[in-house]
């Protein structure tokens, strides 16, 4: 039972294989094999996303002591499904609304923007293993196509941003660049120490590193802990999310770079941002908490790909917390934590991990590395807060 | 130290998140079209117009004096005097509303017009579920929509609605106690006519002006 569960989707795709072999030419298989394996991602992931919006909702209404949408259930019904019909009905709301563009948009790059969210967001989960021989695409060179793939976003932000033709728009665009490019560097800087460490830039042969229970996982090394914790600030700014939403925050530039968006449009990035965010916490999940392994060995009897889905179901609770509870950066505290933080200590993480390497095992290694973090981790986070703009305001005429 | 802030903010989302499902005082949200909240005794929405009894026309307090209309700060009412007049709830003739209509898309729900009603004949209304389609003719309230019986007042205001029911109650008793007194007197005075014209006496002294009877009598 475990067996044929823990394979399930593998088997299906080679059972489907095996119809299909019967009356398709033999060149068009590949193609195929292919968009069988592509199908469950472009199925699971939006539906994952679409389940989300509803969720946030509740939780963000719960941490606000309220209950949330609980209304919309099955129509002509009184069932209510405690609101989990809601995302068919704003879905549906997103198809039939009127796709308005601006005048004197740039009409060709305002149409190619939304599309250029999602591609490269469902591009990067290509690379990642979600079960055991479950990798859509086993590249040699898996994380640097996810980080390759993740920065084209970067692009298409810039896009709708520049040919809306809209103030606020170009406005969340140039904060959206300047945001993420500056994130990009301790995303990527933080996955060094792993990539060091297991010695491959291969997904598949990185979660294959972890096996054996939760203290094989990077995260459970000092250093792997310090870099999680990094990526995971990195990845929160990457995706736009809370403290990070600069580049939307509603309240000051109304939707950033996707203000002259609406109807399906608005809706596609909103599926490309959400997207982008799975994505990050499956790739967060693969470099540091073991992929799609169970936390103990007794517990493999449970599929892998169920424990990727449950960790990556904790990451997204975990960023939903977080957006509940914290306001959003200023402009200047977003760049001195990018620059004067998290790039110096992404980099000592990369010496630590390098430490960590060639001591020998025991508690004096453990101490030494731990020494090596938290030691420049109190003295940037205390320069951190005397530098100017971060901290305690101080006015120059008042007082 | 950086972090520690956030912790303690982490830490209480994460209560609140909990203590939701936990306590329900502090989920104080009220499912509204299923649960509903007590209104407070002075809610206010839209005027009325009170009748006494079960007519609505026949027990219609208000007499058309046009007070509230003019005084209506948006001037949302409108009143045509009726040509014929009707008892009031004291036996007087008095003029009746032939047209009262009042456009709720512009009321303010200032209440003046109840302060200034010296009949108490215009009272705010509690409804609040007023929606509809037509926003023009649905909104715009005709006299037999605005006229609602006095027991829907005091349902909707009891310590208000009490206060004038003793009052108007008072006024009639004291009228009722004036018109006896007054038949009284006219009898007295015909029979002193009477008896004045059967003897050649010379009439006796007026008689004092008639105490009006105790309110038991009436």
């Amino acid at each position: 039972m475990t067996e044929l569960l823990e394979q399930f989707p593998v088997t299906l795709k080679h059972a489907i294989l095996d119809v299909l072999s019967k009356f398709l030419p033999e060149w068009l298989l590949p193609i195929a094999s292919a968009i069988l394996s592509i199908t469950p991602i472009l199925i699971v992931f939006p539906t994952i996303f679409a389940l989300t919006t509803v969720v946030e909702r509740k939780v963000l209404g719960r941490i606000q002591n309220r209950p949330g949408p609980n209304r919309v259930g099955i129509p002509l019904t009184n069932i209510r499904l405690a609101g989990f019909g809601q995302f068919i009905a704003d879905g549906i709301k997103a198809l039939i609304k009127e796709d308005i563009v601006p005048r004197n948009a740039d009409k060709v790059v305002h149409f190619l923007a939304p599309i250029a969210v999602v591609i490269p967001a469902l591009l990067a989960y290509s690379v990642l293993p979600i079960g055991k021989n479950m990798t859509a695409l086993d590249l040699d060179a898996g994380v640097l196509f996810f980080f390759a793939v993740g920065s084209a976003t970067e692009l298409s932000v810039f896009m709708a941003g520049w040919s809306s033709r809209n103030k606020y728009a170009l406005l969340g665009a140039m904060r959206a660049i300047a945001q993420m490019v500056s994130y990009e560097l301790p995303l990527v800087l933080s996955t060094v120490g792993v990539i060091m460490m297991t010695g491959t830039l291969s997904t598949t042969q990185i979660v294959e590193a972890q096996a054996g229970g939760f203290w094989h996982w990077h995260a459970a090394t000092p250093w792997g802990f310090a870099a999680f914790f990094l990526f995971l600030v990195a990845a929160t700014a990457e995706a736009n999310r809370t403290p990070f939403d600069l580049p939307e925050a509603e309240s000051e530039i109304i939707a950033g770079y996707f203000t002259e968006y609406s109807g399906f449009k608005f809706a596609l990035f909103f599926l490309g941002e959400y997207l982008g965010l799975f994505a990050m916490s499956g790739l967060g999940i693969t470099l540091f908490l073991g992929g799609w392994h169970a936390p103990l060995p007794a517990l493999e009897v449970v599929p892998s790909w169920i424990w990727f889905f449950l960790k990556l179901g904790v990451f997204i609770m975990f960023f939903i917390w977080l957006r509940g509870t914290l306001p959003r950066l200023r402009m200047d505290q977003l760049m001195n934590l990018a620059w004067k933080f998290m790039v110096p200590l992404t980099l000592i993480t990369i010496v630590a991990a390098g430490v960590w390497r060639f001591m020998d095992p025991g508690f004096t290694r453990c101490l030494t590395v731990t020494a090596m973090i938290v030691v420049p981790y109190l003295l940037l986070s205390n320069a951190l807060f005397t530098a100017r703009g971060v901290g305690k305001r101080t006015y120059r005429y008042a007082d | 130290m950086l972090g520690t802030g956030i912790l303690k903010g982490m830490v209480e989302t994460a209560k609140n998140f909990a203590g939701s499902y936990v306590s329900d005082e502090r989920l104080t949200t009220v499912q509204y079209p299923e649960e509903r909240q007590k209104l407070a005794e002075n809610t206010r929405q839209f005027p009325f117009l009170v009748f006494d009894g079960n007519d609505p026309l026949a027990g219609m307090r208000c007499v058309a004096c046009q007070i509230c209309e003019k005084e209506c700060p948006p001037q949302c009412i409108y009143i045509e005097k009726s040509k014929d007049k009707k008892p009031d709830h004291l036996g007087k003739p008095q003029f009746y509303p032939a047209r009262f209509d009042i456009d709720i898309s512009v009321c303010m729900s200032c209440q003046i017009c109840v302060e200034v009603c010296p009949f108490e004949a215009i009272k705010m209304d509690t409804e609040f579920e007023l929606s509809t389609g037509d926003r023009f003719g649905g909104l715009l309230f005709n006299r037999d929509q605005l006229a609602k019986s006095n027991a829907h007042y005091n349902k909707i205001h009891p310590t208000e609605a009490a206060e004038i029911d003793a009052k108007r109650a008072d006024e009639k008793i004291k009228a009722e106690a004036k018109a006896k007194a007054d038949a009284e007197a006219k009898a007295k005075a015909a029979e002193a006519a009477k008896a004045a014209a059967n003897t050649p006496k010379p009439a006796p002294a007026p008689q004092p002006p008639a105490k009006p009877a105790p309110p038991s009598a009436a």
